[in-house]
């Protein structure tokens, strides 16, 4: 009887106060809508980094003609560099062999001989630190430019500056994000503050009458928060059916065709669509608080 | 009528068992010493003392500004005093929680000069929103205010909107909501004040049934036709003091029509701001 009450009186009070509430709505439909594109991503471009960072390894290119004994002792002393887990010999026929698979019509019969060196492939602990691993087998000489630890290291190398790349990326679209979210957050309390501050206005003569004949606080201000909420409600239900329609006609169709593609993990659509509505709801809640704290001091 | 009356003494009870015990050492509003300063310097009232007792009707008179008006929003506790306390039913409202103020004001009816009924919603709705927002299940709403209506006399008019009624009728659902629920405690700030004599007296004889069921009313005007007439207790307020405060007065005593005409003269001519002195 009473949540009937307060729904009624929020739902008068927003049908006379449509502007602004359309005003507020579609700012928060913006911010939902603006969260709803971006989590994904984020979460695709940071899983992405992920994948690219354990397959982080460390390329330990020979000199040619290393006999096989010194083969063995730099084996050894890889294995005994710190960060190092594993450690695997691919000659120089193994690595044309495996080139000639990745590239079949790269015109090998071109090549007169193999340029491809023998190789370790080392592959960290911790992709972080790869770069300790380059260090100590590659440590830079005396006239700035780095040399092989031992005779036998022609060159190391590793895939460090790729991660690298995708990792700056993937900052620059989550504080991009983040930004925004927060500019639109910070509008859609504002403009729904506004809204509830204009409904109180509206309705001063009933809030007297409220309190003339002793309602107490909460049964005054609960319709102004329901409304804000009905606002925020709206707009979060907006933002997920277009996001669920544009993931639904150009999103499906298309992870279905590329079957093959591996799908980064993002979040799950029903788990973003809570978020969403919950976020929404939430924003309006705190601006239609932070107007009543200001405006309506009972 | 008679069935009105039965009504009447019925709620009699009612309100005396709504305003708990009834003690009669205890008034049911007591002022002590009060004084209310505004933010910008002016007295609203100033060392004021009085008690009135339950089932008493008092008039407050006085010029405008003299304070009746901040007398009753102290009662509601609207405004807080600046020193002294204020008492209703033996209680300090200066020292109640700001929680249970709500509560004070479910037992105190107030009705005003300018009605304050809500314009889009009926006669019925108006009462009857009154009730919702203290929370009073719909099964009470219906019965008690068509019951209230017809007490105020205009079970003819549940359907109509204010505008639509006289300025009389107006104040009548403006007395029906102030009194819906049987306060002990009725205040009303100029309840005549936009009202032509006839209709004036329909809304005092309202009133004045009210308060014969045992409410204590107190009454802020300045028709003196009204007070002259009814001889109940008169405060009178000048400046924020009280300069008089008699059984059964007249809004200004033993007052000739030479002494008016002496009054009316100086004020015409030196131009006295209606002091009579």
């Amino acid at each position: 009887m009473r949540l009937g009450f307060f729904v009624k009186e929020a739902y008068r009070a927003l049908s006379r106060n449509a502007a602004p509430s359309l005003a507020a709505m579609l700012t928060i439909l913006l911010t939902a809508l603006v969260l709803g594109v971006f989590i994904p991503i984020v979460q695709a471009t940071t899983s992405a980094a992920d994948q690219v960072r354990s397959r982080v390894i460390v390329n330990v290119y020979l000199a040619s003609d290393v006999s096989p004994a010194d083969k063995l002792a730099l084996r050894q002393r890889i294995e005994r560099t710190p960060n190092v887990e594993r450690v695997e010999y691919v000659s120089k026929e193994e690595a044309l062999a495996q080139e000639r698979r990745r590239h079949p019509k790269a015109g090998w019969e071109l090549l007169g001989s193999n340029p491809l060196p023998d190789t370790f492939r080392v592959t960290p602990v911790d992709p972080d630190r790869v770069q300790e691993i380059v260090d100590a087998l590659y440590p830079v000489g005396a006239d700035g430019r780095r040399h092989g630890a031992v005779p036998a290291i022609d060159e190391v190398r590793n895939r460090e500056q790729d991660t690298k790349k995708i990792l700056s990326a993937t900052s620059i679209v989550k504080v991009l994000a983040a930004g925004l979210a927060g500019l639109l957050v910070f509008a859609s309390i504002a403009l729904v503050a506004n809204t509830i501050r204009l409904s109180i206005f509206a309705r001063r003569r009933e809030v007297e009458v409220m309190r003339l004949v002793g309602a107490t606080n909460w049964f005054i201000r609960w319709p102004f928060v329901i409304e804000g909420m009905l606002v925020g409600l709206m707009g979060g239900v907006l933002a997920v059916l277009l996001l669920w329609i544009v993931k639904d006609t150009f999103l499906d169709p298309l992870s279905d065709r590329f079957a093959l593609v591996s799908l980064p993990h993002t979040i799950s659509f029903p788990a973003l669509a809570a978020v969403l509505l919950g976020s929404c709801v939430a924003v309006s809640a705190i601006g239609s608080g932070v107007t009543l704290r200001r405006f309506l001091r009972v | 009528m008679a069935a009105t009356e039965t009504e009447i003494r019925a709620r009699d009870r009612a309100g005396a068992r709504a305003a708990g015990a009834p003690r009669p050492d205890v008034p049911v509003v007591e002022l002590k010493d009060v004084t209310k300063v505004y933010d910008g310097g002016s007295v609203g009232l100033d060392h004021v003392s009085l008690r009135i007792g339950r089932g008493e009707f008092v008039f407050l008179v006085g010029p405008t500004g003299c304070g009746k008006s901040t007398c009753i929003r102290l009662l509601m506790r609207e405004l807080l005093p600046s020193s002294g306390e204020v008492f209703i039913a033996g209680r300090d409202i200066g020292r109640i929680p700001s929680k249970r103020v709500p509560h004070l004001r479910r037992n105190i009816g107030v009705v005003f000069q300018d009605y304050k009924l809500l314009p889009n919603r009926t006669v019925y709705a108006n009462v009857a929103y009154s009730l919702e927002v203290i929370g009073e299940s719909r099964q009470s709403i219906r019965r008690k205010v068509p019951d209230i209506l017809r007490l105020v006399g205009l079970s003819t008019k549940l359907h109509a909107y204010p505008d639509e009624l006289s300025g009389g009728e107006q104040q009548r659902v403006s007395i029906a909501r102030a009194f819906v629920n049987h306060p002990p405690l009725l205040l009303a700030d100029e309840p005549t004040g936009n009202l032509d004599p006839e209709t004036s007296i329909g809304i005092m004889q309202l009133i004045y049934r009210i308060n014969r069921t045992g409410t204590t009313v107190i009454v802020a005007t300045h028709d003196k036709e009204m007070v002259d007439k009814m001889r109940r207790r008169v405060i009178e307020l000048d400046g924020g003091r009280i300069v008089r405060d008699e059984l059964s007065g007249l809004y200004r005593p033993d007052e000739s029509t030479r002494e008016f005409a002496i009054r009316l003269r100086g004020e015409m001519g030196v131009g006295d701001e209606g002091n009579p002195n």
